[in-house]
């Protein structure tokens, strides 16, 4: 920076030779304001999303800037939300990028006092194992007249208002063929 | 609606900026109410009373809109003469079996069609398997030809049953009842007519609150009744809108992870009314029934054809053979219980925590202390992942990490920012969601949990000899690499012509002879054209008011459902200011503003022939084409465990004796009469002064259902953050509590604390001649998060609607102190002694009829 | 310059040496419609990544956060009004306001007119952007200054802490953050609005009950409201910030309110508290052009 445009830059000079005498305004504006800007116009991309919280469906746009969540905000193209949310969709951004979400695997032994952690695959394995002893344990054939049961009560779920259609097609068609009916939802509570 | 779905309420606001009405019923005084024109409070629990009332009114003031009411719904059917009432029965309905408490239904049918009561009148197995459910996209079974008086004047004629059922609610009951002032009651009727009718509609708007009673599915069938008789269905700016508070518990129940349905409302298999693949299916066409029902075989064969793909075959009858079979009641309470007694080895929890979110949550924390293996999979840290440490039973040593035999296992989930996938939103629409990052560590959706745990099932049964495992050899279970390809699934669900490979682009395409696939017959047509249209974002600026062209709503992209009825018999709309979908006779064929809910080009003169069945027996007028006679039912004549009408009961737990009938509370509500899931004393037993005060639960926009997402945010838990119970100025008098002190709540199950809000948002009631207070709690709280505090499910117990097996869990009797509550053992001491005091003692079990001759001869 | 800068009716962006600056831009905060869901509260936070502020129940209704401050700069007041025996209270006296603290919340023992209803008042509060900002006004640093959109911005980059904005601010709203000693406040999204943006919490409002734009047009839509809610029956209403005669020379951010000013916590009759400065002014000027001058010298020197 040359002395020249390092004295006009700076705000006293600016005050006395500018628009702005009394130096409340332009000439007051320092290089970081003057340079800001959105981070919504400097993302790298934008994925069209929807608001995770309740059945509503408001539209969310979703502003990814080096492979991390930046800002997430209402998508006004949404005939069913015109660009709005509520204070749980405003908060999408920190419930998704919060420090405090989990991002390893715990796991506690019975009669552990505390988590450990847990390798992702020899977890998967670990509850293969388990679900099939759990339905060899209780697997049914037929009930007292012969008729097919082929099933467990060995094994429960619950869960799936909050995930995605493909997700629980998937859990349906998977307890399904396990013979594992007891599948339910919030839709029941 | 202002309150939990806040989005969705800028177009109330809109409507009332343009000269709408709004009126809120609602035992408190709510965000909602403070932009409504009026505030209706109401006693919890009293809501047949009141809209039963309006029926009422409607049909003692001829208010009814007599075209539309005669052209499409059956208020002119005849029904058996073997039919008695409520009024004639103290409470119950012809055909009360006091052995199980349910009814036989034949006597509920049409005249004549006694015999088609068929499976339905076996109503102890339909509640078992929650049968009500299967109706979310059509009608139970009637005959097509069923005797009418178009006069209405037949003393068994529906519209005559009705005006006899409802006769004794007058605006005097719906005050005793109630505690609503008649002038405010008939506010409301005079508004709801009046904006009712060729010129004007009326939107009925219910949270999923109403569900959760002993008579939820008919709370919301008495608001159905009056939208039918004012004529606001099928019609814009009508209906009966459920808001669900799920991204996608809409999508969940479609395509179910529910123990009693397959997708698309299949009914999962019975033991023993489906022992074959024809019986399953007859069950769900039956045949010689009218509407697109009956083509179910096609939808059936299809969903084996998706799940085992070559394997099902005509021979092996699809694989019909492979699915298990329900034998009765699996529902998630059942479960619970189960758990408790040791018969449930593993459980999988998928972003839901009932140690917070279900009733009763020391039933369900004991029960997952009593598993060999729980699986967690949510973003954040949950109560129900740390029950055995953190949980309100640690504090009573009930469940001590040391004697704690459960094995847990939590899995962090990806959130909706990092996989693509379609939420089905409450109006039934899907929107594709893109994915924006990676989830973070090992984080994986659900997707890629279920594909690489059958991936692995798969692989170590591959071997195996065992019959039972032939289903998960025969799966078809191919979507990628690593992380599985959600538009793969949705293509599967969607279907495909499998002798051309191609999607189909609507369920009509779908085949019984094995031709085609398709994973949900009511998705099909969301990849019409080979385009996912659930992710099409064309601006709502740039198309009309319906926006058919963002995302897909089903089926086959209808935004709203049996839109015929927005035009008259006649095809023509009954109002220029109100015309939505027409017939339009130059092209021949129904045009509009929507997709139209009715054959294209079946003219509204059409009339079947003789002998006519499934579709072609729809005649050019049967606007509610899903319903097995096409019309929408004032008087369901079958299917619903509870009775053909809505009638007014008190909720299992009620300090009122029921002022219409000696049944005291839904004489068919499913009980699990166990020492560990006890019932507060309602009249006419004794005690019910023990829990003096009724009181409700419901959400605060600043947290979001058990808190697991919104507890963990500081932007969200600096807005509410602790847990608080808010009573009326008299009622704080009346116990000592004061602003902002501590006060405890007590039912027979649990004591918890919260801190006192004093607000007169909550008014005290004039119910039959005493003063009934109401409080109110949120039920966000548990002790994980940011901001801890009590769980107000803790209070509840568990007694279901007996459709749907939903819990009661809106309304409750209860006891407040002032102060914290107990700790330790002397907590567990405090309420044994509230219950000792109402007379619950162990094994005491109160009998569910209560009518006068409970005791004699039904 | 005149003494017109400091008082009096003025558009704030030219006489802030902005020749061609664009319309002034402000929001229209319509209580009328609030349904107090705080989506603005949370909104702002998220884009402005500011710290929550601590988590106590507070009793205010379902107020939690308390007012405006460095860490809340949308701020969601409630207010329950009881309902009225109308006939009762036409029999008494109406008290009268003596600016003293109430042992009751504001507003509860407001009389109530025509209203019999219990009312559950909710508005949003936000920086006014006054036209004569006094908190701009004595920023010795120039951190706080006035943007070409006639908007009051705290320059997080400049600021000192020296605090002096936070007793200029008639309505109270500037405030020290404790950790940093920074005064923050709203910004109306100035970096937002930079790109054409609409600031984070009329974005997020479901019910538009904060409405962003030109100031000009936000005064002829806010009589529009006014002129309807009072056809329909609603006379209580009134505007609040609106008059450029008023002490601060009218807000950039205004509102439309159903009760007395008071019942929601803001000051009846605000004034800025720099209105005569320009009187100090002409005689401490000379002096402090002076000064400007000789430390402008003195840093050349010592650069060069």
């Amino acid at each position: 920076m040359g002395v020249r445009t390092w004295i006009e830059g700076w705000p006293v000079y600016r005050q006395l030779t500018g628009t702005d005498p009394l130096g409340r305004g332009a000439a007051a504006q320092s290089e970081r304001s003057r340079s800001l800007t959105a981070r919504t116009e400097t993302a790298d991309r934008v994925a069209k999303s929807v608001c995770p919280y309740c059945a509503v469906g408001c539209g969310q746009r979703i502003f990814v800037k080096d492979e991390k969540v930046v800002q997430i905000e209402g998508d006004p193209d949404s005939p069913v939300s015109r660009g709005r949310l509520c204070p749980k969709g405003s908060a999408s951004l920190s419930l998704v990028t919060s420090p405090r979400r989990q991002q390893h695997v715990l796991y506690r032994k019975p009669f552990g006092t505390d988590w450990e952690k847990l390798d992702l695959e020899t977890a998967m394995d670990m509850i293969a194992e388990r679900v099939l002893k759990a339905r060899e344990q209780t697997w049914e054939d037929a009930d007292d007249e012969g008729r097919p049961l082929n099933r467990t009560l060995g094994i429960s779920s619950l869960g799936g208002a909050t995930l995605d259609n493909e997700e629980n097609y998937l859990i349906k068609k998977l307890f399904t063929a396990m013979g594992a009916i007891q599948i339910e939802n919030q839709a029941r509570i | 609606m202002a309150e939990a779905h806040p989005v969705g309420f800028q177009w109330v606001v809109e409507a009332k900026n343009r000269g709408a009405k709004v009126i809120h019923v609602d035992p408190r005084f709510s965000r909602t109410s403070a932009l409504a024109n009026t505030h209706v409070p109401v006693r919890a629990g009293a809501d047949i009373a009141f809209l039963g009332g309006i029926v009422n009114y409607i049909l003692g003031n001829e208010k009814d809109f007599r075209d539309y009411v005669l052209a499409y719904t059956n208020a002119s059917m005849i029904v058996s003469a073997k039919y008695r009432d409520t009024e004639d029965l103290d409470g119950l309905f012809s055909g009360f079996d006091p052995g199980t408490n349910t009814y036989d239904q034949t006597s509920w049918m049409y005249a004549g069609s006694e015999e088609h009561a068929g499976d339905s009148a076996d109503s102890a197995a339909g509640r078992e398997t929650a049968s009500g459910l299967r109706h979310e996209s059509h009608g139970v079974p009637v005959p097509a030809d069923v005797p009418r008086d178009e006069t209405l004047q037949d003393p068994n004629c529906v519209y005559q049953i009705l005006k006899r059922h409802y006769a004794r609610y007058t605006p005097e009951v719906v005050e005793q009842v109630c505690g609503v002032p008649r002038e405010k009651f008939l506010e409301v009727c005079e508004a709801w007519t009046a904006n009712s009718g060729r010129e004007r509609t009326t939107c009925l708007v219910y949270s999923v609150g109403w569900t959760q009673h002993s008579v939820g599915v008919q709370y919301i069938r008495t608001g159905a009744i009056i939208q039918l008789l004012l004529g606001n269905m099928g019609r814009p700016g009508g209906g009966v809108l459920a808001l669900r508070g799920h991204a996608s518990i809409q999508g969940s129940t479609d395509i179910p992870t529910l123990f009693n349905l397959l997708p698309g409302y299949l009914p999962m298999p019975h033991h023993a009314q489906h022992p074959t693949f024809g019986e399953w299916v007859d069950e769900i066409r039956h045949p010689g029934q009218k509407g697109f029902w009956a083509n179910a075989e096609s939808y059936a064969v299809s969903l084996l054809k998706a799940y085992f793909g070559d394997a099902a075959t005509r021979d092996n009858d699809w694989g019909y053979g492979w699915l298990p079979r329900l034998t009765g009641d699996h529902g998630t309470y059942r479960q619970a219980l189960d758990m408790i007694d040791g018969k449930i080895k593993g459980y999988f929890l998928l972003g839901q925590n009932p140690a917070v979110g279900s009733a009763h949550g020391r039933a369900q924390r004991l029960g997952m202390a009593n598993l060999d293996w729980l699986v967690v999979r949510d973003l954040y840290m949950i109560e129900s992942a740390t029950f055995w440490k953190n949980g309100p039973e640690v504090e009573t040593g009930e469940i001590t990490p040391e004697s704690c035999r459960t094995e847990v296992f939590f899995f962090p989930a990806a959130s909706h920012a990092e996989k693509e996938g379609t939420f089905t939103q409450t109006q039934r629409m899907l929107q594709w969601r893109e994915k924006a990052v990676e989830p973070p560590g090992d984080a994986r959706s659900d997707l890629w949990f279920f594909y690489h745990l059958g991936r692995r099932l798969k692989a170590r049964l591959a071997s195996s000899p065992l019959p039972r495992d032939a289903a998960i050899q025969n799966l078809t279970w191919e979507y990628g690499a690593d992380e599985p390809s959600g538009e793969r699934v949705l293509q599967e669900i969607n279907g495909f012509d499998l002798s051309t490979g191609k999607l189909l682009s609507s369920f009509t395409e779908m085949k019984p002879d094995g031709t085609t696939s398709g994973g949900c017959w009511i998705y099909t047509g969301v990849f019409a054209d080979g385009v996912n249209q659930a992710a099409r974002r064309k601006p709502g600026s740039e198309q009309n008011w319906v926006a058919p062209e963002w995302g897909w709503a089903w089926p086959a992209n209808r935004r709203t459902l049996y839109n015929r009825a927005s035009a008259d018999p006649d095809g023509k709309p009954w109002s220029e200011r109100k015309k939505y979908v027409w017939w339009d006779p130059e092209k021949g064929e129904w045009t509009g503003a929507d997709v139209p809910d009715f054959e294209r080009t079946k003219p509204p003169t059409y009339e079947p022939p003789e002998g006519a069945s499934g579709v072609a027996a729809l005649s050019g007028r049967d606007a509610f084409i899903m319903q097995g006679d096409g019309k929408g039912w004032l008087y369901v004549p079958s299917g619903l465990i509870d009775g053909p009408l809505p009638t007014h009961y008190e909720p299992a737990e009620s300090m009122v004796r029921n002022p219409l009938y000696g049944q005291q509370a839904n004489p068919t509500r499913k009980v699990y009469d166990r020492d560990d899931n006890p019932t507060n004393p309602s009249p006419p037993r004794q005690h019910a002064d023990v829990f003096p005060y009724v009181f409700s639960t419901s959400r605060l926009t600043e947290h979001h259902t058990a808190g697991g997402m919104s507890r963990q945010l500081a932007y969200l838990s600096e807005l509410q953050p602790e847990m608080f119970v808010e009573v009326s100025p008299a009622l704080a008098a009346e116990r000592g509590l004061e602003h902002l002190g501590w006060a405890h709540i007590v039912t027979a199950r649990a004591a918890i604390e919260a801190r006192v809000l004093v607000t007169e948002r909550l008014t005290p009631l004039r119910i039959d001649g005493r003063v009934v207070h109401q409080l109110w709690l949120p039920y966000h709280w548990g002790s994980e998060g940011l901001v801890t505090g009590d769980s107000a499910n803790d209070l509840i117990g568990i007694t279901l609607d007996p459709n749907v097996l939903i819990q009661e869990s809106k309304v409750g009797t209860c006891d407040i102190q002032p102060g914290r509550r107990p700790v330790g053992k002397a907590l567990l001491a405090y309420v044994a002694d509230y219950r000792r005091r109402a007379g619950l003692a162990p094994g005491s079990r109160p009998p569910t009829v209560t009518t006068k001759d409970a005791d004699g001869d039904q | 310059m005149g003494i017109n800068s400091l008082y009096g009716p003025l558009d704030p962006a030219p006489d802030a040496g902005y020749p061609d600056a664009p319309p002034r831009m402000g929001f229209f905060t319509d209580t009328s419609v609030c349904i107090g869901c705080k989506a603005c509260e949370v909104a702002c936070k998220t884009w402005n990544a500011i710290p929550d502020d601590g988590f106590n129940l507070l009793g205010h209704s379902y107020d939690n956060t308390g007012g405006l401050s460095a860490d809340s700069w949308r701020h969601v007041a409630f207010i329950e009004q009881p309902a009225v025996d109308a006939l009762a209270a036409a029999g008494r006296p109406e008290p009268q306001f003596l600016g003293m603290p109430g042992t009751t919340l504001p507003g509860e023992s407001v009389p109530a007119g025509s209203r019999t209803d219990f009312r559950w008042l909710m508005m949003s509060n936000v920086c006014k952007h006054c036209t004569h900002a006094g908190c701009l006004d004595v920023c010795p640093t120039g951190s706080l200054f006035r943007t070409e959109f006639g908007t009051v911005v705290v320059q997080e980059d400049i600021c000192n802490g020296c605090g002096y904005c936070v007793a200029a601010c008639p309505y109270g709203v500037i405030d020290r953050r404790e950790d940093d000693g920074r005064a923050w406040k709203c910004t109306l999204c100035y970096d937002r609005l930079g790109d054409g943006l609409t600031p984070a919490c009329a974005q997020a409002c479901p019910t538009e009950s904060i409405v962003f734009g030109e100031l000009s047009e936000l005064h002829a839509r806010a009589d529009e409201r006014v002129a309807k809610l009072h056809a329909d029956g609603v006379g209580s209403a009134r505007l609040y910030g609106h008059d450029q005669d008023d002490g601060v020379g009218g807000d950039g951010a205004f509102f439309l309110l159903l009760d007395e000013p008071e019942v929601y916590g803001l000051p009846p009759d605000p004034i800025v508290t720099t209105r005569d400065l320009p009187d100090m002014w002409k005689r401490a000027g000379l002096a402090a052009l002076a000064m400007a001058a000789s430390v402008a010298v003195s840093f050349l020197g010592r650069r060069g």
